[in-house]
């Protein structure tokens, strides 16, 4: 049976130790300094070409800015000097990965150059190594297919980009980056996720990954039947891949109906001929339209026959629209306007009868496109918009797409054919030896699910409490947190629970210090505070960037003693004097919400149950 | 390292040629890729196969591996193509000597070959098609500290030869290491050339997108069709990015870094023009007009000319044996021009004997003054010639070319002292 869903992933992880092929230190820096003009030209292949399309951006006049960063980047990063060494530590922990991924790793790395024409790189390529392959990955009792393991180095980050150039920042390039690539053996959205989850964990387990937003990258490769290969390229949140994959699987799916519906209709490709129909909007209210018109711009339009209905339709289902305005954009206009969303914006129905009159639109399933911008940019825009449209009729196109945070995806650029690669000369192959890999094999990091008994064993967690630690990659601070007596507890709480909601309200604990989360706990176990305000406590750090028993202090959270919590509850059970003695002991369950409401945060809830019990037993 | 012996019998038996598509089986598992070149720094018993997703990656081999071809190399054939000449642009002339700068790279295999073919080199950055007609040739193909007295020559006699052909400025690509040197050959070689004569190199590899070949190349073009000016010339980036170029007097040029693209430096004396990212060509020193004279070529050089650096602790001695067999030296002396005072007694009797000793200095910034300090003075009273703000390297260039051009030392010591192509001067602003 065909599998409904067909995907594999590739995710690439930032290593924490230097930079790849120089000494600098890989972190990110909120300032550039400086910035330094480059071109990149398209170079001739191995026939004595050029590539045409690469040519054509070149003589664009696209130019590029790069930012340094001191301490971050050096000449190497400015394509200035040539590469070191590749760095050993980074590579040690590729290995350790691979052997964990139970893959065959090369005898001799050879580092390659691929080309890369952005601007990303300084240099035009990106150096990536294949240092192992053919390994396996165990995903909830299925066996998942490694393909291969790279190293290689990230990319500059983009700060700004204008119609002239694209200006990077070059403290990203050069980090280590390890890519593993899966096979495409994952068939739901679900097990999208677990897989990603687990080669995360396993990532992390060699303890030299960095942490936090944007140092795991994931590109997913997906594809239904009678669909098309789409590479969604660049997740940064684990937890929507699998709302990812399902969007995809819809707009795939969406697709080929349209495929169906067009092709019954005896739907043609349409031609592509613009005709200019300014003068019918000369007055027309359309905020979009007297823009483009105040400044010199021109509406065009062009007749898509066969096509209505589906651009948008079935209630918004059906939005072929939707993908053909992606690729407008990509041309350098706002959007386009399309006879199944008209009369709308400002565009009244007598504009629409015009329009049709116009283009001569009789047939029952005609339909147009309009695009009003500079007279180049529309033409542009509507031509590629045609041939989505034309692309309709064959099926789904292979592209690749850039995620969106509402977890849909939208049109970036063609599938890329073979990357070109060829080899960085500058660095020497690197022999993998076997007594190097011994060396690999005997210091092993700890599995995750044995990190995990070890958890419940040291720190009386529960089973699911301790993996979901380690999922989430909180093992090793929640083992400096529950080191302190009696707080494993809290610390698991803490970890599993407070984190997820402060993530919520967009606080990242995760890109806090350590230290000061692990100060917060040492004052709790000082007492300065009661473990039920450590979320408080927590989001008091956050937003006010003090530490935790400034932060207790500034809530009024700080913990009272007994004898002061002692004359509070007392006060309570005097003020109920009549409910407590008809209630006996009774009253203790029914009281503990106004002494909770009192001393919350200030005292723990045991501590005050036991108070309340006694000072309750003082008056009966 | 090549091949073990075992290796090379694995491969050859299978008829397994660079290129080929084979599978390999070694220590249980199999791969499937092309046969790649084995690298100078592999393992011997290592294969490097390129797989379908592109990497190389290295596998060892033993006597229980075996290696099968599925598909001979096919040659991929580099097209050559016929370059129209547009009427009414001026005539370039492109000389090919090697270097980083006319070298392309097989992607196939990532091996450098240090040569171009005339078409390659235009085809490379077509809208110099735009700005002149191009002819090139390849004169060598060798690096550039392989460069030596009998390629001066023949690239001097290229020069006029294409000039006298009709070309309206003359481009060499040329290695960057002695690119410094032969552009002061060239100009005391050719003395008032009538054209711009150019030097340029790269220091990124042409195959890069990033290299800075034909930046670098266009600056040359632009500034030989627009700038109306003759002269040996040196262009290459004056800043890190690629929209600044700096035109370098050819007796004034010296690369000043390992790997900076804009390595090259005017050492005291200003750049002699700048180029900009458009195009634009500003003349900032007055130089000679492009002219129909005719090319005059002196190309005689004489052998046994020394360079050498004063350091402390050098013995005289030592270098007795070499000094006193020459016919002339170039001290990089320390500071104002000086070198040990044990050297004194030496180089009265060398200067006696006829052998030419001049003064540079390694502080490269700055003129020579022989008159400031004892050491100085002494030298000057043996003999030695001062020669004001030269470059030690230019200095070397222009007694070896001095010393064949004239007919006694007394007369080769005036030479050197007189200023024939910019490359000393007695100003220096701040």
């Amino acid at each position: 049976m065909e599998h409904p869903l067909t995907c594999g992933i590739e995710i690439h992880q930032q290593l924490d130790t230097h930079k790849l092929f120089c000494s600098c230190e890989s972190r990110l820096s909120e300032e550039g300094v400086g910035s330094c003009y480059r071109r990149l030209r398209p170079t001739t292949g191995e026939t004595g070409e050029i590539d045409r399309a690469a040519l054509a951006q070149f003589r664009r006049n696209l130019g590029y800015r790069y930012q340094s960063v001191p301490g971050v980047s050096c000449l190497v990063e400015l394509d200035e000097e040539p590469p070191h060494g590749a760095d050993p530590e980074a590579l040690d922990v590729t290995l350790t990965f691979a052997e964990m991924m139970g893959a065959r790793t090369v005898d001799e790395i050879h580092f390659m150059r691929k080309i890369v024409v952005d601007g990303s790189n300084t240099s035009g390529f990106q150096r990536t190594a294949l240092v192992a392959m053919d390994g396996s990955v165990e995903v909830n009792g299925r066996s998942v297919s490694i393909l291969s393991v790279c190293l290689e180095e990230d990319a500059a980050r983009k700060v700004e980009t204008t119609d002239a150039e694209v200006t990077y920042r070059l403290d990203r390039l050069g980090i280590p980056l390890i890519e593993v690539a899966t096979g495409p053996d994952m068939h739901t959205p679900e097990e999208v996720l677990e897989v990603a989850y687990r080669i995360g964990t396993l990532l992390r387990a060699t303890k030299r990954v960095k942490r936090g937003i944007g140092t795991i990258r994931e590109d997913l490769n997906i594809s239904v039947p009678g669909g098309a290969r789409i590479e969604i390229k660049g997740v940064q949140e684990l937890r929507l891949l699998p709302l990812y994959v399902e969007n995809e699987m819809k707009r795939q799916n969406m697709l080929i109906e349209i495929k169906g519906i067009l092709n019954g209709r005896g739907a043609e490709p349409v031609p592509f001929e613009t005709v200019d129909v300014t003068e019918l909007f000369a007055d027309c209210a359309s905020k979009v339209i007297k823009g483009a018109l105040s400044s010199k711009g021109r509406v065009l339009a062009v007749r898509l026959p066969g096509f209505a209905g589906v651009m948008n339709g079935d209630g918004g289902r059906l939005r072929l629209g939707a993908e053909m305005a992606q690729r407008a954009r990509v041309r350098g206009v706002k959007g386009i306007f399309h006879s199944d969303e008209l009369p709308a914006y400002g565009i009244e129905g007598r504009y629409v009868d015009a329009l049709r009159e116009r283009l001569g639109m009789t047939g029952e399933h005609d339909a147009f496109a309009i695009c009003a911008a500079p007279a180049k940019k529309a033409e542009s825009a509507l031509e590629a918009a045609v041939a989505r449209a034309n692309e309709a009729l064959v099926g789904v196109p292979e592209e690749t797409r850039d995620p969106l945070p509402d977890g849909t995806s939208k049109y970036s650029r063609p599938l890329p054919g073979a990357a070109r690669m060829y080899p960085e000369t500058d660095v020497p192959p690197i022999p993998v030896t076997g007594e190097h890999m011994a060396r690999i094999r005997e210091s092993l990091p700890e599995l995750p699910e044995e990190v995990a008994a070890r958890l419940v064993r040291d720190y009386g967690i529960n089973a699911q409490q301790a993996s979901q630690l380690v999922r989430q990659g909180h093992e090793d601070i929640f083992e400096k947190a529950a080191a302190f007596d009696g707080l494993a507890s809290v610390a698991a709480t803490t970890f599993l629970n407070t984190y997820g909601e402060l993530e919520s309200d967009g606080i990242d604990l995760d890109s806090f210090p350590e230290e000061r989360i692990i100060g917060a706990f040492e004052a709790l176990s000082q007492g300065v505070f009661a473990k039920e305000a450590m979320p408080a406590v927590l989001r008091e750090m956050a937003s006010s960037g003090t530490d935790a028993r400034g932060a207790a202090g500034k809530l009024g959270l700080e913990a009272v003693d007994e004898g002061e919590a002692e004359s509070v509850i007392a006060a309570i059970v005097a003020e109920r004097l009549d409910f407590v003695r008809s209630k006996g002991m009774a009253a203790v369950g029914p009281l503990m919400g106004p002494v909770m409401g009192a001393l919350r945060g200030k005292l723990d809830g045991r501590k005050a149950n036991e108070i309340l019990v006694r000072e309750i037993g003082k008056v009966l | 390292m090549s091949y073990s012996e075992e290796t090379g019998r694995l491969l050859e038996a299978a008829g397994a040629t660079e290129g080929a598509m084979v599978v390999l089986e070694a220590a249980g598992r199999s791969y499937r890729g092309r046969l790649m070149p084995h690298h100078e720094f592999s393992g011997p018993d290592i294969v490097i196969l390129k797989m379908k997703s592109g990497y190389n990656v290295g596998i060892r081999v033993d006597g229980s591996s075996r290696i099968a071809v599925e598909e001979q190399p096919s040659e991929a054939a580099r097209r050559e193509e016929d370059v129209q000449s547009k009427e009414g642009l001026p005539t370039l002339s492109l000389i090919g000597t090697g270097g980083t700068i006319a070298s392309y790279v097989d992607y196939r295999t990532g091996a450098v070959h240090p040569a171009l073919s005339t078409s390659d080199m235009v085809n490379a950055i077509p809208e110099i098609r735009e700005v002149a007609n191009i002819r090139a040739k390849v004169l060598f193909s060798i690096f550039s500290e392989n460069m030596g007295p009998e390629h001066w020559q023949k690239l001097a006699e290229c020069v006029r030869d294409e000039i006298e052909s009709g070309a309206d400025g003359v481009i060499i690509p040329h290695g960057t290491d002695t690119m410094g040197y032969t552009a002061a050959v060239l100009s005391f070689m050719l003395p008032d050339v009538p054209k711009p004569v150019v030097l340029v190199g790269a220091q990124r590899s042409s195959d890069r997108p990033s290299s800075d070949a034909s930046t670098n190349l266009m600056a040359c073009a632009r500034f030989c069709t627009e700038s109306g000016k003759a002269g040996v010339f040196v262009i290459m980036h004056d800043t890190q990015g690629d929209d600044s170029f700096a035109v370098h007097t050819g007796t004034r040029v010296r690369k000043m870094h390992t790997s900076r693209r804009d390595a090259f430096r005017s050492i005291n004396a200003p750049v002699a023009a700048h180029v900009d990212a458009s195009g634009k060509v500003e003349v900032l020193e007055d130089l000679r007009d492009s002219s129909d004279a005719p090319v005059r070529v002196e190309p005689a050089m004489e052998d046994g000319v020394l360079l050498l650096q004063y350091y402390p602790g050098m013995d005289p001695e030592a270098f007795r044996p070499l000094i006193m067999s020459s016919k002339g030296v170039v001290f990089a002396g320390s500071g104002l021009g000086h070198v040990n005072s044990s050297f004194v007694p030496m180089l009265r009797e060398a200067c006696a004997k006829g052998i030419v000793v001049a003064m540079t200095s390694q502080c490269l910034n700055g003129r020579v003054n022989m008159n400031v300090y004892d050491t100085g003075r002494d030298l000057l009273a043996a003999g030695v010639v001062p020669l004001l703000d030269m470059l030690p390297e230019t200095a070397y260039i222009k007694l070896r070319w001095a010393l064949a051009n004239t007919s006694s030392p007394e007369e080769a010591r005036k030479v050197m002292v007189t200023p024939l192509a910019g490359e000393m001067g007695d100003r220096r602003e701040f």
